[in-house]
């Protein structure tokens, strides 16, 4: 089936329930906490409470002897254990810092929660327990937590390397040398601002949990863990560890969310594999929450700088944009590259020339190390310029969605001179497959009623009123179906981004799809069967997915950066062809007609012109697994493997708008309405779709008003359970108002670009946008994230104090 | 101490330590691994059960504080085969992805149902303010309740 070919099926695009949700809503699913492993052990790690330290002594012999105690391990007794340090996989420039990391501390303490000793104990209560009677004598030295102070190097954290600066990468693009200095020389106007990206807690609502069983006599072992990534865990376990990659078997269970925080190899999916096969017997760990703010990934942390030059009419004419990115203490799986997702995205969904200058500075600080959280750089990028956007319109006096109209790349510049569609291949080279931003923004303010909000904001906002009205909007694209893998290869990552999928007609018609995405919550499981179902010509009921253990599919490069529909669920697109192609040729032996004179349709293939020369995929299963009567050179049995390696990434776009109600005298902003308008391509689902969109806006809704990771001077993190971070609450966010436009990817065959990421990209820019847009009368023009009531309260008073 | 708790219908009755949180005896001696812990403050609401009939978080009790009592947990709403009508709402209106808040978010439901039947919007998002969810963005949860309420 190709985009343009009519459907004949119709499973794709059907609300369809999930398969997935009976298991988890009567509690018969399994998270990896749930399993029941006899005779574990029981893994605690005891964490520094310094944020930078060095580790003077560590007395260990209290703990060694309380009731249950198996064992204690410090940083230094375990050295010998790791064949390599802590995996990053992404190298970003040749020169770039990495200092070594492992999974305990043996010198120095470098944040408050990492990890320098370990204790193994028969109970997990005797294990904590244990923890508490290390006597640890440190040697405490200044934090750094200000990314400023950080490039100062006034306090360098890692001796080794002797400077807190990781990298600087740049992406300068100019049609001749001097464009955007000249750019700006000319502009009619200019913008510059300047932005924090707080740091962010993902949490997951599951903790991480580990358990590692050992075959003590065969020296295999099985690794189940609460993970996005289970094949890339295997291969990094067996490297760090030293075990033969073919011992190692990785199975995440069910998953309880994600978000990128569990993208990533932690120390203690390494701590419980080395001490299980230390110790001849299963080891576990479950994180506790107040645990999991320190020891699991933070994201965001950035500092952005962004400057726009435009013309009289306000058409972009350059960007420039230096970045200071927050790694934290250590490089985790792919935390400089983090702020390079985003590096292509700050000229937006804008029709920019060759006059782009972005660079990014990484520093290390004594902070929980960053990484992907969910949409990793794009949502960072979207903030900088679509707030920029405001800004840029303030200064002109216009209208920012008139700003936005005048310049969004247009749909003709998705197509050639003859309408063909040839993609838009933007400023810096990559081509963005398909496109139209009016058409998205059109309806989304229709949805908003644009032109009645702006005239009640007329109304409503007159000096003196205590309750103001915002309008913010956003819009956004978003780079994803990671990845091309050559385009992989030209920013210095460390693997492909393929994905591979294995479909199999079993003898009695029953498909079996494999595939090498690992879900969380996004119900690939009644995805992917609905993508089979409509290739196969069968029912999806017959069609069973098997995922996220590396004996069942042992290929794969997992679930994140919304890559799982665009390049995972079109590998099965492509395997479910080839298994045709294989049926096809057994279809015309059977019809004793030639393979090209027959048609696949709802299953069936029949001799085109003669409709009752037909035979079931069903039946060719059969005789492919019989094989008593195949054509020569065909293997028995159907099946077929088939590994995607997009030619490009996908770029899903759309419009958000959200309107606030600003109360001056509490500082509380109330979210009155939000909109999304999302463009992902074609959808396999609508149902998960949608519910992907609610769950992202959410996510990115709570970076403007509520989420922070706050650390005082010394490095504590003050918000370290979900009593002190303010995830929201039903009662603090709105419904959201959804709704879509449809442009088919054109670089896939099922024409789908990917949603995971695409609410939380909008979000955080359309909500501060209203926010700043109810009290730019005020005087207020910017603002920083949270607009909790405190913020808000603190800048009014600062602007009213101003104009007195 | 011993502590004898009827759950789902069943009588158990389990040697445990006097600090013993319900949620670590309904997991680890009654083996009903459905209930899920998703924090230590007693914030998130991913722990809710029925304790004589009231929706309780089961980590803010200690089990000797239940003993002689009566608990359902998320495994216990299933009669015959067929799920509760909370949790059919649930599935047809995508209540859920992940699914770990999901037990919780349940129970904290029927619970928020048995006090007010007929909740506005407003009431049921104010009624299940103390149970988190990280995936959904509550707005197919709300949907759900009020489907459920509306059956
Ligand atoms: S586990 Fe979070 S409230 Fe009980
Ligand atoms: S469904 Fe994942 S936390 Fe609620």
């Amino acid at each position: 089936m190709s985009i343009t070919e009519e459907r004949t099926n119709n499973v794709i695009g059907q609300r369809m329930l999930r398969r997935e949700d009976p298991a988890l809503l009567t509690g018969e699913a399994k998270f990896v906490n749930d399993l029941a492993i006899p005779g574990a052990l029981h893994l605690a790690v005891l964490r520094s409470p310094y944020a930078h330290a060095r580790i003077k002594s560590i007395d260990v012999s209290d703990a060694a002897s309380m009731p249950g105690v198996v064992a204690v391990y410090t940083g230094k007794d375990l050295q010998s254990t790791w064949a390599a340090p802590m995996p990053c996989a992404w190298p970003v420039t040749p020169d770039m810092k990495n200092p070594a990391h492992y999974p305990l501390a043996v010198d120095k303490a470098c944040y408050v929660g990492d990890g320098v000793a370990a204790v193994l104990a028969t109970s997990e209560s005797a294990s904590r327990d244990a923890i508490d009677a290390i006597d640890v004598v440190y040697e405490p030295l200044p934090a750094v937590i200000d990314l400023e102070d950080a490039l100062s190097d006034r306090v360098v954290i890692h001796d080794a390397i002797g400077t807190n600066t990781s990298y600087t990468w740049n992406l300068k693009v100019e049609a001749a040398e001097g464009a955007v200095d000249q750019a700006f020389k000319n502009a009619a106007f200019t913008v510059s601002e300047r932005y924090v990206q707080q740091r962010l807690i993902p949490m997951a609502m599951e903790p991480r949990a580990v358990a590692a069983v050992p075959q003590p006599f065969g020296g295999d072992v099985t690794l189940y863990s609460a993970t996005q990534v289970p094949h890339i865990l295997k291969v990094m376990t067996a490297i760090t560890l030293g075990i033969p990659e073919h011992q190692m078997r990785v199975v995440a269970p069910s998953v309880g969310g994600g978000f990128g925080s569990k993208l990533d190899v932690y120390a203690e999916e390494l701590l419980c594999v080395a001490l299980a096969r230390k110790h001849g017997a299963p080891v576990r760990w479950v994180e506790e929450r107040s645990e999991n703010t320190q020891a699991t990934i933070h994201g965001r942390g950035q500092i952005q700088n962004i400057e726009l030059a435009a013309d009289k009419d306000g058409r972009l004419t350059a960007v420039r944009v230096r970045l200071i990115g927050d790694m934290g203490a250590y490089l985790q799986l792919v935390t400089p590259g983090v702020p390079l997702l985003g590096a292509f995205l700050y000229a937006g969904v804008y029709d920019l020339p060759q006059a782009y200058d972005f660079s990014c500075t990484s520093v290390f600080t004594t902070m929980t190390p960053t990484d992907a959280y969910r949409g990793a750089g794009r949502p960072e990028a979207t903030y900088a310029i679509e707030v920029a956007m405001d800004a840029l319109a303030r200064a002109m006096g216009i209208d920012p969605y008139e700003l936005r109209k005048r310049n969004y790349i247009k749909k003709e510049q998705f197509y050639d001179a003859s309408g063909n569609p040839t993609g838009y291949t933007a400023f810096h080279g990559l081509n963005y497959d398909s496109g139209d931003h009016l058409a998205a923004a059109e309806k989304a303010m229709q949805h908003a009623d644009y032109v009645a909000l702006r005239k009640a904001q007329a109304t409503q906002n007159v000096p003196g009123a205590r309750k103001r009205l915002g309008v913010g909007m956003t819009s956004y694209f978003e780079m994803c179906g990671l990845a091309p893998s050559r385009v992989l290869a030209s920013l210095n990552y460390g693997a492909g981004g393929w994905e591979s999928a294995t479909v199999r007609v079993l003898p009695t018609s029953k498909v079996q799809v494999v595939t090498g995405t690992s879900p969380h919550g996004q119900g690939h499981e009644t995805s992917w069967a609905m993508i089979a179902a409509e290739k196969l010509g069968v029912a999806p009921e017959d069609v069973d997915v098997l995922h996220s253990d590396t004996a069942i599919a042992p290929l794969g490069l997992d679930t994140y950066g919304s890559r799982s529909l665009a390049v995972g669920g079109v590998a099965i697109a492509g395997a479910c062809d080839k298994v045709i192609d294989k049926a096809r040729l057994i279809a015309a032996h059977q019809l004793e007609c030639a393979a090209e004179d027959l048609q696949f349709e709802k299953g069936t293939f029949s001799v085109k012109g003669s409709p009752d020369k037909a035979v079931p995929i069903a039946a060719i299963a059969f005789a492919a697994f019989t094989a008593h009567n195949l054509p020569d050179g065909v293997e028995p049995n159907l099946e077929a493997q088939y590994t995607h390696d997009p030619k490009n990434f996908s770029w899903p776009f759309g419009t958000h708008v959200c309107v606030v109600e600003v109360d001056t005298e509490t500082g509380k902003v109330d979210v009155l309405k939000y909109v999304a308008v999302d463009d992902c391509g074609n959808q396999i689902n609508p149902l998960i779709v949608e519910g992907q969109v609610h769950g992202g806006v959410v996510q990115g809704m709570a970076q403007a008003l509520y989420e922070e990771a706050v650390y005082d001077g010394d490095g504590n993190l003050k918000t370290s359970n979900l009593a002190e971070y303010l995830v929201p609450a039903a009662c603090d966010v709105p419904p959201i108002t959804t709704d879509f436009t449809v442009t088919p990817s054109t670089t896939n065959q099922l024409g789908v670009k990917g949603i995971g990421e695409a609410g939380t990209i909008g979000a955080a820019s359309a909500v501060m946008n209203a926010v700043i847009d109810a009290l730019s009368g005020l005087g207020i023009t910017t603002l920083d994230m949270p607009a909790s009531p405190n913020n808000v309260w603190k800048a009014i008073q600062a602007a009213q104090g101003g104009t007195k | 101490m011993k502590v004898s708790i009827t759950i789902n219908g069943t009588t158990q009755s389990h040697d445990v330590e006097p600090r013993t949180l319900l949620v670590h005896y309904i997991r680890e001696h009654a083996h009903l691994t459905g209930t899920n812990i998703g924090c230590d403050t007693s914030s998130c609401g991913a722990c809710t059960v029925h304790l004589d009939g009231e929706a309780v978080k089961s980590c803010t009790i200690l089990a000797a504080q239940a003993d002689g009592g009566t608990v359902t947990t998320i495994e216990g709403l299933t009669k015959n085969g067929e799920m509760h009508p909370m949790q059919k709402a649930f599935m047809e209106n995508h209540g859920l992805q992940c699914g770990y808040c999901t037990p919780g978010m349940v129970m904290a439901a029927i619970g928020l149902l048995n006090e007010n039947p007929k909740p506005s919007e407003e009431e049921v998002r104010l009624g299940l303010e103390g149970n988190l969810c990280r995936c959904t963005g509550y707005h197919n949860i709300v949907k759900s309740v009020l489907a459920a309420a509306n059956k």
